[in-house]
């Protein structure tokens, strides 16, 4: 009898462990789909918005002429674009050392309702090892001509 | 000549551990035999090869050989000294050999004492280490040298990455690296245990010190990561779900997992195949991370030069290595036994809860690694950041810690709540009214909350064990766990507490202005500029008064590099009993305003104080291990003594 009962529990541990390790993989998958953040290029979020407020990744060059510091010294506007659209950016903080004007960008944030995009982090060229990878990929197909176009 | 030296050792190194593995592998057959007695020797000799190859790689890098291609890449002659020594592992070649000399020491320190497993398995377990050796000397001498020399030499070096210029590069890669190879012994010991079909407690009391060892350097190790990232890169975060982070983290969630199964099958004979499954599945985490960080698919600031070539490289030797691991498993576990039984209210079942739940948030953590690539191979461009990482591992992580409330308090076999009863009923009663009070108070800040309720309660329960003791015939093992389940009470106190009360001032400020900062008044005095030995530096003087009390200094520089050429903010830290003061300089606007970036983080500095005490709870553990093993092997032999002695 005992043997059993030993039986079934070690089952029920079991089927426990299977159903906690599976549930843990749905539920991987479900906030995978909606906590992703996804990259756009300025042309991509002309196409096809996302909405309001739902964490996304923007890439592409800073747009020369555009960049200005609020008066509270801190608060940066610029704007983000790829030779087809063009997106305003504003960001609250210390920008990276090779953040400027006429160079690649990648941020980290969310549009508001008015199409601004909120940026809570900023992503430069650190140096030649360190490209953001989303950049890289967008140097070379992009940034020439789109520098060629902004400038 | 030292570069070439090193590069002979190197292949000295890898032909020895060809032989290990062929003299291994004959030994277990029933003609070969005789080739057993060659491998012990032969994983010492191979060990200290790799070591002298390493110790020539750094050898190059303090005189800055400039012939050699790895030296011009990465290193100066007008670098400080000791970035010149930790500079031959801050790149790619070197980290890799710094990894093979590892894995040989690790393989030969384990040849030299280890005397409890069975020969055959002892055997085994070093052949499947110098077959894991062999792929990653191949990977360094034909993918990855790092002895290379050039035609023409330059007349100076590019320079170390100017965020790697940090007393952090001397302490931390080492750490990680000797935990993360560390856990090879255990994919070996598996391997071992496997072909050899001696899976037992014996073989998880054997097993059990290498693992500890491991997981001690790997805690330390991300333990220094953590508090390296907060300072050196002056965002204020200490853990940013990094896949290099990731990297390190899995195979620790792994290692911790095989730790506490071990204890099941070395005190009760259970969980056999499993544990000899996370033995495999932990170094294997380990080889993902590798391959996640070294072939460049993931951006990260630890991904150093890209080669496609390497990546497919390390794709393959994980395929084989990891492949052929489960595959030997799948054949094997089912002819190892079932384990002794157990009741659902017991030790072992609360151990087991701890291994769900670990697992668990490995799969997270791996799935939440990987989407990006998948993702990519599909062309659309994710990435995943902490709304996925911090709500999904908190989901596995407060069931576990309510679990480990009863869980050391619990008897093997079978037990009951009514016997343990009351305080833990308490305790639980007190975490639970917290979280729930959290869940329906504050939704937006519901993990700090929650953490900051069950952190007091952890701590508590994490004593308990020791209650009604007398404390000077606790073993040291026991104080060694309750150290380390106390230290995750404090890690998740810092982690609550920083997330709850942290105050933040970004702000443009003229010298001579005073800022407030949570308790703080900071008046910024001063900027001028200052020189280091390779770079140049605006330094700000900041004086601040907690409260009423007196003035302390902070210097929080801007520096520009010149080789390479960089800029990099040096944060400054003001640490308290109660909390550390986090500040940054920023860029100067054109009205003459100065931007500082302030924190005020209570109780932060308690996260690495935890980690720390984990570490040292393993430390406790270990040595308690050691000294019993040690107390064995003296009482066995005054007992063959005195039979000797009885015989004559």
């Amino acid at each position: 009898m005992s043997a059993i009962k030993a039986k079934h529990q070690r089952l029920i541990l079991v089927v426990i462990a299977m159903v906690a390790l599976i549930g843990a993989a749905l539920l991987a998958a479900w906030a995978l789909r909606s906590q992703a953040s996804y990259f756009y290029v300025p042309a991509d979020i002309a196409a096809n918005r996302p909405e309001t407020g739902r964490a996304v990744r923007l890439g592409g060059m800073v747009e020369t002429g555009s960049l200005t510091t609020a008066a509270d010294g801190v608060t940066v506007h610029f704007i983000v674009g790829d030779g087809k659209a063009r997106v305003p950016v504003v960001f609250k903080g210390i920008v990276p050392d090779l953040f400027k004007e006429g160079s690649g960008v990648v941020a980290d944030g969310r549009l508001d309702a008015r199409g601004t995009f909120i940026a809570d982090n900023l992503l430069a060229k650190h140096d030649e090892k360190y490209v953001p990878r989303e950049m890289k990929d967008m140097t070379e197909a992009q940034a020439r001509q789109t520098v060629k176009e902004t400038q | 000549m030292i570069a070439e030296f090193g590069l002979a050792a190197l292949w000295l190194a890898a032909a020895l551990a060809a032989l290990q593995l062929i003299a291994g592998a004959l030994s277990l057959t029933a003609k070969g035999e005789g080739f057993g007695g060659l491998v012990r020797p032969v994983a010492v000799v191979q060990g200290l090869l790799a070591l002298a190859a390493f110790a020539a790689l750094i050898f190059v890098f303090i005189e800055t050989d400039l012939s050699v291609k790895l030296v011009v890449d990465n290193s100066h002659s007008a670098k400080p000294m000791l970035y010149k020594v930790a500079g031959a592992w801050g790149n790619h070649e070197g980290s890799m050999l710094m990894w093979v000399t590892i894995m040989g020491l690790a393989g030969g320190f384990v040849a030299l004492v280890e005397r409890r497993l069975p020969d055959r398995t002892m055997l085994a377990t070093l052949a499947g280490q110098a077959f894991v050796s062999l792929g990653f000397y191949a990977f360094l001498l034909f993918a990855s040298n790092p002895f290379t020399r050039l035609a023409v030499p330059p007349a100076e070096g590019n320079g170390l990455n100017p965020l790697l210029q940090d007393p952090g590069l001397a302490f931390h890669p080492p750490t990680l690296y000797v935990g993360y190879v560390g856990l090879s012994i255990a994919f070996s010991f598996a391997i071992g245990a496997l072909i050899t079909r001696e899976v037992s407690p014996a073989f998880a009391r054997a097993m059990r010190p290498w693992v500890l060892g491991a997981w001690i350097f790997l805690t330390l190790g991300i333990t220094a990561g953590s508090f390296w990232a907060y300072y050196e890169l002056g965002w204020g975060g200490w853990w940013f779900w990094d896949p290099v982070e990731n990297a390190s983290l899995m195979p620790w969630l792994a290692a911790t997992a095989l730790l506490h199964s071990c204890s099941v099958l070395a005190a009760r004979n259970a969980l056999r195949a499993w544990t000899v499954m996370l033995g495999v599945v932990a170094f294997s985490m380990s080889m993902v991370g590798t391959f996640l960080v070294r072939s460049g698919i993931l951006t990260s600031v630890h991904a150093f030069a890209v080669d496609p070539k390497r990546g497919s490289f390390i794709l393959v030797l994980l395929a084989i290595y990891i492949g052929g691991a489960l595959v030997l498993f799948a054949l094997r576990a089912v002819t190892v036994t079932e384990g002794e039984r157990f009741e659902l209210t017991s030790r072992e079942s609360a151990l087991v809860a701890n291994n769900v739940g670990l697992s668990a948030i490995l799969g997270i953590v791996l799935i939440g690694t990987l989407y990006p690539l998948l993702t990519e191979a599909l062309g659309e461009q994710v990435s995943v950041g902490p709304p996925y990482f911090n709500p999904m591992t908190a989901l596995f992580f407060v069931p576990m810690v309510l679990v480990l409330f009863a869980g050391p308090l619990l008897r093997w076999r079978r037990d009951s709540f009514a016997r343990i009863g009351k305080p833990v009923a308490g305790v639980a009663v007190l975490a639970i009214v917290g979280i729930v009070a959290a869940v329906i108070l504050a939704p937006d800040m519901m993990l700090p909350i929650i953490g900051l309720a069950l952190a007091p309660a952890l701590a508590v329960a994490s004593i308990l064990p020791l209650r009604g003791r007398d404390l000077r015939r606790v073993k040291l093992p026991v104080w060694g766990m309750v150290m380390a389940h106390f230290g995750i009470a404090v890690s998740l106190l810092g982690m609550a507490s920083d997330s709850a009360f942290t105050t933040e001032k970004l702000i443009a400020v003229h010298p001579g202005e005073t800022v407030a900062v949570g308790p703080w008044k900071i008046a910024f005095a001063a900027i001028e500029p200052v020189a280091g030995p390779n770079w140049t530096a605006l330094e700000a003087t900041l004086q601040a008064r907690y409260q009423d009390g007196a003035v302390q200094t902070l210097h929080p520089q801007a520096r520009s590099f010149w080789t390479p050429p960089q800029q990099t903010n040096e944060s400054a830290l003001l640490t308290r009993w109660n909390g550390q003061l986090y500040t940054v300089l920023g860029e100067e606007a054109e009205d003459g305003r100065w931007q500082l970036r302030l924190w005020w983080k209570p109780f932060v500095p308690m996260i690495w104080l935890g980690g720390i005490l984990i570490a040292l709870g393993g430390l406790l553990a270990l040595l308690g291990r050691v000294a019993s093993d040690m107390r064995r092997v003296v009482a066995r032999g005054k007992i063959a003594y005195r039979r000797e002695r009885q015989g004559r």
